[in-house]
């Protein structure tokens, strides 16, 4: 068996899941609450690590130990949480009892064998789908919590939305370090800002940020900036700062071989940052990559052997390709090793054909992962 | 030609088989189905949900655990009698065993019943598995790396048996000498208990979520595979350096229970499409007893006599086959 899950789509009433990772004291709790309580009428299933501070009584709140299971195939970062598996694989069972799941997991928890239960195990995987992976930060503390721990910049890094909380209780100076330093972090998930985790909660739930059809739809950085719908995040407010007054903390600050350059606004992120972030502590870098067509011959089998020398490093990556003669775009995703693909729509005829891919993780050889991206070319570039 | 007394309790069934001769089921909604004895009405044993269920014949009683965190047994007079109850938990596997023991589990701990008393011991990993041992009171766990053996009755501490990965359910062979594992990769795992020689079940495409012993034990009748996998257990060192026998092999569906006959050297295969065949051990001959469904069959049982099957399906149809006709 591959170490590459190569599965397909699941199934269209596949029960989507919902992940709520933060820190303890960031307000997951008062989220949960008001999902459980809003007047949506939905039913929630939810399972957590303690039934603590939930106040609401519903018989489909499931205690669960945390369980990290390694998967027995040689592969260090293909681990799920077994618990997962049999509290999901109890709770679809029945039918038609509730509408989606939400997964909120330990402050100190990592969210990645989490999110890879719902794609490695198959039947969890025939009956579910991730939505969206939705990271709770206290403003307040951040800047302490990322000293403390490693989990904190994971949690972010991994993250599809980030409720940057309790804003109420920072001065906006701070809050706008906050945002910069999950920006640094993670500059593809839609940022809001809450205080006591109010937010209308289509913004946290049904996100489809897993979903080839939806991905990167709705990626702040990566949408096409024509159709950018301003009031869906909140953009890092120093996003058209100039960086290069930070502190470079002993890092040896590579070029920005990014083809920003062409899209003519003044208003993109300068990924660059992630290597010298405005608040130390942070270890998660991001590689964004743009180029023409791809050949097909040479994409697979470079980004197949990418993300199986270099999974155990990569967080996320995320990707639309061109392909010539090719109608539809091919749309990527990834979790450590595990990718899956498939075409997405047609091109619309007001869209550039180019191929873009983001990488998110530890320990990124920007400059490998640019050149075996170039290499990729379906012809050469006259201007590379 | 079989007939099919057909049942429907739209939930998925959990466990099919006969108490004291009359067909049972039990169903994750919760109840258990008595059609012969009790009739149309569900008998309510755990509320929320039923999360495992096994028969225990030789005491004519069906031992179910739910979300409601009790532990039952029902016998075929449709009463669903507390076994135990361990608060807002989930009891997520039960087992049986000799006189009038039952083990179950719920997150770390594994709970022996047995003489009145109810003992828990704890684990630092989730017991994801229990089996209680032919004879004796011996309780195996199926845990993450490996499994554990304890004597209950003592305070020993458990033998470990070791085997890197996640292990999800586990059984005793009938003569008690082997110790068989599922696990979360698609494989089994075996131990021989006397030096603890390991066994390497591997090759399967899907998850191994239904096994049945064979009349004395010859074979391990197993899904997870297109054709029903039966490894030879009948050997001093059972199915090691041994090719499984393959049988009901079907190329466009996968076996997703099986259940040995009591006597004869033949199982029933019931399949993803809802089809259950009958075949053979000596030469693979088949004939078909359910010609198809609306949903995977999740369990089936035989009678004592080896003369009835009762199935349920994940969609809740069910039924009982009469080999008589």
């Amino acid at each position: 068996m591959s170490d590459t899950a190569q599965a397909g789509a699941p199934a269209a009433d596949a029960i989507p899941v919902t992940v709520l990772t933060g820190y303890l004291g960031a307000g997951k709790t008062t989220l949960l609450n008001r999902i459980l309580s809003g007047d949506h009428g939905k039913r929630y299933a939810v399972i957590v690590n303690e039934f603590g501070e939930i106040g609401i009584d519903n018989d489909l709140i499931v205690e669960s130990d945390e369980e990290i299971y390694e998967m027995n195939n040689g592969c260090v970062c293909c681990t799920v949480r077994g618990d997962l598996v049999r509290v999901v694989e109890g709770l679809t069972r029945r039918k038609g009892r509730f509408d989606a799941i939400i997964v909120e997991t330990t402050g100190l928890a990592d969210p990645v064998p989490v999110a890879q239960t719902f794609f490695m195990d198959e039947d969890v995987r025939a009956k579910t789908r991730l939505d969206a992976v939705v990271a709770l930060v206290d403003a307040k503390h951040l800047p302490q919590r990322l000293k403390d721990s490693k989990e904190a910049e994971d949690q972010i890094a991994f993250a599809d939305v980030v409720l940057v909380n309790k804003t109420d209780l920072v001065t906006a100076e701070e809050l706008a370090r906050v945002e910069a330093t999950v920006r640094a972090i993670n500059p593809h998930a839609v940022i809001h800002r809450t205080s006591r985790a109010a937010i209308d909660l289509d913004r946290v739930l049904d996100r489809g940020a897993f979903d080839l059809k939806r991905v990167l739809e709705s990626d702040p950085d990566f949408i096409a900036e024509a159709e950018h719908a301003h009031d869906d995040h909140v953009c890092g407010p120093d996003c058209d700062h100039d960086h290069h007054d930070h502190h470079h903390h002993g890092h040896d600050h590579h070029a920005h071989g990014h083809d920003h350059h062409d899209h003519g606004h003044d208003h993109h992120h300068d990924h660059g940052h992630a290597a010298m972030a405005p608040i130390h502590d942070v270890t998660v870098t991001s590689v964004s990559l743009r180029g023409d067509e791809l050949d097909q011959g040479k994409f697979f089998p470079w980004i197949q052997a990418l993300t199986q020398e270099q999974g155990p490093n990569i967080l996320r990556l995320k990707g639309i390709i061109a392909f010539p003669n090719d109608d539809d775009r091919y749309v990527v995703q990834g979790v450590h090793m595990i990718i899956e693909g498939d075409h997405q729509r047609p091109w619309r005829a007001d869209e550039k054909r180019e191929s873009r891919l983001v990488f998110i993780g530890r320990e990124l050889d920007r400059e490998a992962l640019e050149a075996g991206f170039a290499a990729c070319a379906a012809r050469p570039r006259a201007d590379a | 030609m079989p007939t099919i007394a057909p049942y429907a309790f739209d939930e998925f069934a959990m466990a099919a088989g006969f108490i004291k001769d009359q067909p049972a089921f039990a169903i994750a909604d919760g109840t258990i189905r008595l059609p012969t004895t009790v009739g149309d009405k569900a008998v309510e044993a755990h509320s929320g949900g039923l999360l495992a269920a096994v028969f225990d014949e030789a005491n004519g009683r069906l031992i179910t655990g739910g979300e409601d965190g009790r532990v039952c047994a029902t016998g075929a007079d449709g009463e669903a009698r507390e076994l135990a109850s361990i608060g807002r938990k989930w009891v997520t596997a039960v087992a049986a065993g000799p006189k009038d023991a039952v083990a179950f589990a719920s997150g770390r701990s594994a709970y022996v019943l047995s003489g009145g008393t109810v003992k828990e011991l704890t684990h630092s990993r989730t017991v994801e598995g229990v089996a209680l041992a032919p004879k004796g009171l011996r309780l195996a766990i199926a845990r993450y790396d490996g499994a554990s053996l304890f004597f209950p009755a003592t305070d020993s501490p458990p033998t470990g048996l070791e085997w890197k990965g996640a292990h999800i359910g586990v059984a005793f062979s009938p003569d008690g000498r082997f110790l068989v594992t599922a696990m979360q990769e698609n494989a089994l795992h075996g131990w021989r208990l006397e030096d603890g020689k390991h066994m390497r079940m591997t090759g399967y495409p899907a998850k191994v979520k239904s096994w049945s012993w064979a009349a004395k034990g010859k074979f391990l009748a197993t899904s997870g595979a297109p054709a029903a996998i039966l490894w030879p257990f009948s050997g001093k060192d059972g199915p090691m350096n041994k090719a499984p026998l393959e049988l009901g092999t079907r190329g466009d569906t996968m076996v997703t229970s099986v259940a040995c006959h009591p006597a004869e050297d033949m199982l029933a295969i019931g399949y993803a499409d809802g089809m259950i065949l009958a075949a053979r051990f000596a030469d693979g001959r088949e004939a078909v007893m359910r010609g198809g469904g609306d949903g995977a069959v999740t369990t089936m049982g035989w009678d004592k006599a080896g003369a009835r099957l009762a199935f349920g399906a994940e969609t809740g149809e069910a039924g009982v086959i009469d080999l008589a006709g």
